[in-house]
């Protein structure tokens, strides 16, 4: 079945490059006032797409695939990196360039509720982007608007409707229509159909395909059901903390997913099937803050297959587990507001709600056998932090438990035949790669 | 294996929450919406029912006039009965509602804000609960609720137990949320897309959780969601809903393996996962309708590929798919079934079925 599916992309494919983004960055600078961290929403990816593929982007809230998305069609700007479309980096257009090259490139919102204005017609609404381009004659938009509707299945008389007069679906297809008007290359599909209910989700999807072998477009598929992405995207980028941790050809990562990232997300889809006995790998705590993320690799904080150093390869895994949520508690309060009061009884040596120290640790390794030369290290990071040196007491930590995961990104290595590339240190040669290795939550 | 014989047990035992011919519908100026159109169905401690349905389906209206909080212009119609461990609670005052809401019975929902005060503390809510349930107060309180937040997995607890709802991230609070209901020490727990606005990973962890509080504390579930795979994982039993009645109740393995109303079944094909490799995906074409009158034919009918005459005129009820002596406890209201007789005969079933409930109803 899967060669099936990608002999079919093939076809549709031409192998050309359409969009080629090298080292793009974007960072947000809001609320610089208090600290001048900008969040790293994008943070040095690099990927290419080909004509007439489908490139889906996954990952959870605030991986960064929506600004990903919006950057490459210059909806946001870039902080840094190349955006190239058929060897021109669009980062560098403006004016009159700007909007010509824009025809080309074009959006649909997840959300049909408020994408749409609903003091405007449904014909309108289509005929817009015409309008503000100029494209042809008023009587010549108004006939395009009408061959629009027919193309994404609605019928001639909704030209004078509202769009509240439609179900979810139906607004779907009024922007996918509007995001056609101006016969583009390039559509970026935003979270196209998480909106919608099962039943209809399925009649979108059909109607993406048949337009994508009608038009020959090329799509940047953006979405968080990894179920919907797997039926329609040829090749599918990962992403992480804005970075992309897996980028490959759909069937063979959703079959053998070579990144602790990927594995993990995978293992955590729920399946339409009671009798499924799939391992399923629970991830501890949250993403960190974009604005703060971990040094070495964006997944260090959370990942099961961390690499660990030498001499504590044989830990017993739950106090393992126990000084991995220690060191990430110590992270989460420096990043926790301090309110005015707290900062005050901080500077004259007070007890804040951040000097339980003895609580935490109670509760974290009260129950475990601590070898006395973790315990001294212990001692050593909770004595900074009850002199309220927190960057001291994390470094301790650091330095004791860290290793490679904790110092240096990782490079993107390449992990099959087909080129598909993992963003991960154990791939290296000297360790065990992820897909031999049990994770720690599994022992 | 283990289902079979939790099903025989399951006959036996008493049910929890019961809830019968429930219709709630609402009425404004230009038309009335049968949100929740004759539901029937019962939970039975320590069991988890799932109610999948997609939007407009009721499932969230069955949700909340069991807890009592359907706002004017909705009502609870007469003749729904709702019984909690052999109390009625269509009856109740508001004010008898109050103390088994949040007590007995607690529920999370979709939004965790819309259950956090953003104006106090994390702590404070959930002593407040406490205090209202428990009778707990003061250091014991405190310390009640930094035990309940540890058993939620929120890590540092007696620093997060100081904190604002708009401190913890959106898994934190929703986890927060479900420390809240348990300070109750409820029966049943009635979730409603729970897990719907938060990612995959964290989604895993409520599931975990919930999971273990209902081993630990013996708790009945009831599940809501859109989600069929969240739907096969966490429920024992699973009732199907379309336009404000169930269509399909079975085990859930039974279920997914063998579904019989042809809602369920294109339902199940056209989930994307389900068909990787396949071109086009199975649709079910048309939308899904609001049920304004009484039905005097089978809801479905517009958008189902196996429609014939009667199921305009005829409204299906629910029956056992099959009536054999391997019956499974699974039953579909469609007038295919029961499958072992002639279609003739089995649309004469329901007519009869109808009239029997509309003289049973005067
Ligand atoms: S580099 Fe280390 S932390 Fe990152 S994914 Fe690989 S093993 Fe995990
Ligand atoms: S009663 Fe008729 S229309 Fe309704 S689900 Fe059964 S076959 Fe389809």
């Amino acid at each position: 079945m899967s060669e099936q599916v990608q002999q079919e992309s093939v076809s549709v494919a031409t192998g050309e490059t359409l969009v080629e983004v090298n080292e793009l960055k974007t960072y947000y600078d809001e609320g610089a006032i208090l600290d001048s961290n900008p969040v790293k929403a994008v943070d040095g990816v690099n990927f290419e797409i080909k004509r007439g593929e489908t490139l889906g982007l996954v990952g959870e809230s605030g991986c960064g695939k929506t600004t990903l998305g919006r950057t490459l069609i210059q909806l946001e700007s870039a902080t840094s990196g190349e955006v190239l479309f058929d060897g021109t980096d669009v980062t560098e257009l403006s004016g009159a360039e700007l909007k010509n090259w824009r025809r080309n490139s074009q959006m649909v919102f997840q959300d049909p509720e408020s994408s749409l204005n609903d003091r405007m017609t449904v014909g309108e609404i289509i005929r817009e982007p015409l309008d503000v381009h100029d494209w042809n004659d008023p009587k010549e938009r108004r006939a395009r608007v009408r061959e629009l509707l027919d193309v994404v299945g609605l019928q001639p008389e909704h030209y004078y409707r509202y769009p509240h007069q439609f179900s979810g679906g139906q607004r779907q297809r009024i922007g996918i229509a509007r995001a056609l008007a101006l016969e583009p290359e390039f559509v970026v599909l935003d979270e196209p159909v998480s909106a919608l209910d099962v039943s209809v989700q399925a009649q979108i999807l059909n109607l993406l395909e048949d337009l994508q072998d009608e038009f020959g477009l090329t799509y940047l598929f953006i979405a968080h059901d990894l179920s919907v992405v797997r039926h329609i995207c040829d090749r599918v980028a990962v992403m992480y903390l804005g970075n992309v941790m897996e980028l490959g050809a759909t069937e063979e990562i959703f079959q053998d997913p070579k990144n602790p990232y990927t594995h993990s997300l995978l293992s955590a889809i729920p399946e339409p099937d009671p009798t499924s006995d799939k391992e399923r790998i629970t991830l501890r705590g949250t993403p960190p803050s974009p604005r703060d993320p971990p040094k070495g690799c964006p997944f260090t904080t959370r990942c099961p297959m961390k690499i660990r150093p030498e001499k504590y390869q044989n830990v017993d895994p739950d106090l393992w587990v126990a000084i991995e949520v220690f060191r990430e508690v110590l992270r989460e309060r420096s990043r926790a507001e301090k309110t005015l009061t707290e900062q005050a009884k901080e500077l004259l040596g007070m007890e804040t709600r951040f000097s339980d120290i003895g609580e935490i640790r109670r509760e974290l390794f009260g129950d475990l056998d601590v070898p006395r030369e973790v315990e001294a290290h212990l001692d050593r990071a909770a004595e900074h932090v009850k002199n309220n040196e927190d960057a001291e007491a994390r470094k301790v930590l650091r330095d004791e438990f860290g290793s490679i995961c904790d110092a240096e990104n990782p490079a993107n290595h390449v992990v099959s035949d087909s080129g598909r590339i993992s963003h991960c240190h154990r791939h290296l040669p000297e360790y065990t790669e992820p897909d031999e290795f049990t994770p720690y939550t599994e022992r | 294996m283990a289902q079979q014989e939790s099903a025989r047990v399951r006959a036996e035992e008493e049910p929890l929450l019961s809830v019968e011919n429930l219709q709630t519908a609402f009425f404004t100026d230009k038309e009335t919406i049968r949100a929740v159109d004759g539901v029937s169905f019962d939970i039975r401690r320590g069991e988890t029912v799932g109610i999948v349905g997609e939007s407009g389906s009721g499932k969230s209206v069955t949700a909340r006039s069991i807890m009592g909080l359907v706002d004017s212009p909705g009502r609870v119609l007469d003749g729904s009965s709702i019984r909690f461990d052999g109390e009625e609670l269509t009856d109740k005052t508001e004010e008898q509602y109050r103390g088994i809401r949040g007590g007995e019975i607690a529920m999370v929902f979709q939004d965790p804000l819309t259950s956090l005060n953003p104006v106090y503390t994390v702590g404070n809510q959930i002593k407040e609960a406490l205090r209202l349930h428990q009778g707990l107060r003061g250091a014991a309180a405190t310390e009640e609720a930094i035990e309940l937040l540890e058993a939620v997995g929120i890590p540092d607890a007696s620093r997060r137990v100081t904190e604002y709802p708009h401190e913890f991230s959106g898994g934190m609070r929703q986890r927060a949320v479900i420390a809240m209901a348990l300070a109750c020490d409820p029966e049943l727990l009635i979730c409603d897309e729970p897990t719907t606005a938060l990612d995959v990973t964290i989604q895993a962890q409520i599931l975990e959780l919930l999971d273990e509080l209902q081993e630990e504390r013996g708790l009945a579930i009831m599940f809501i969601t859109h989600d069929m795979g969240v739907i096969a994982e966490v429920s024992d039993r699973v009732n199907v809903m379309y336009a404000g009645e169930i269509v399909e109740s079975a085990p859930v393995e039974e279920l997914f393996e063998n579904p019989r109303h042809p809602y369920t079944q294109g339902l199940l094909r056209s989930i994307p996962g389900n068909q990787p490799g396949s071109e086009r995906l199975e649709t079910i074409e048309g939308d899904v309708p609001t049920p304004n009158e009484p039905a005097t034919y089978c809801r479905f009918e517009p958008r189902c590929p196996k429609a014939f005459e009667e199921c305009t005129r005829v409204h299906p009820a629910s029956v056992e798919v099959n009536t054999g002596v391997d019956a499974e406890d699974h039953s579909a209201a469609c007038l295919l079934y029961p499958e072992d007789v002639s279609q003739a005969e089995a649309v004469e079933l329901h007519e009869q079925r109808n009239s029997e409930r509309e003289v049973s109803e005067r």
